[in-house]
């Protein structure tokens, strides 16, 4: 899904699985750019940055395997990609 | 994942065996203001968090694969305590 990174997130005591990871919160957007839906947190594999559009897996095991990390284990959001421009017709 | 607050705990005796040791918080929901967004929810406590905490928990079958056996009938977990959130 298209999204915008609006924060970052902190956090020292975490799954074993996080370790390393840079966690973003993310605005999910439609096409135009507007909100659309509540904000949620990703992992970055991207090195993504606040204010980034970009395309977020909301999906375990294909995240997983964007991070390198596959099989059984607690991530299940990842950004995957940073998006340079959309364009649309409607 | 998503964000909340640990408002309190569940306190289940009878319970199936993969729950066995864990603790069950109640987390309310927030927003990326902490503003509480929903109804609280009963979550897996994996990482000692505590009344009062902020933290980060998953839902769906994420959640279960925080469990020794993750085939477990999970919701939600409680995955990590948040120290801080900017924007």
């Amino acid at each position: 899904m298209l999204a915008r990174v609006i924060g970052h997130v902190v956090c020292s005591v975490k799954d074993r699985m996080y370790e390393g990871e840079k966690l973003l919160v993310v605005q999910p957007i439609n096409p135009a750019g507007q909100s659309a839906g509540p904000s949620f947190l990703a992992v970055d594999a991207v090195q993504a940055g606040i204010g980034d559009q970009v395309l977020v897996i909301d999906e375990g095991g294909s995240a997983r395997e964007v991070l390198g990390k596959p099989g059984m284990g607690t991530i299940r959001t990842v950004i995957a990609g940073i998006v340079d421009a959309v364009e649309s017709s409607e | 994942m998503k964000i909340g607050k640990v408002i309190g705990r569940v306190v289940s005796e009878s319970k199936i065996e993969s729950f066995e040791g864990r603790k069950l918080l109640l987390v309310q929901p927030l927003d990326e203001n902490k503003s509480p967004v929903g109804d609280p929810l009963v979550a897996i406590d994996t990482v000692r968090a505590g009344e009062g905490d902020l933290v980060m928990y998953e839902g769906g079958k994420e959640a279960a694969m925080s469990l020794a056996n993750w085939f477990n009938p999970c919701d939600a977990a409680i995955i990590g305590i948040v120290d801080e959130v900017g924007l």
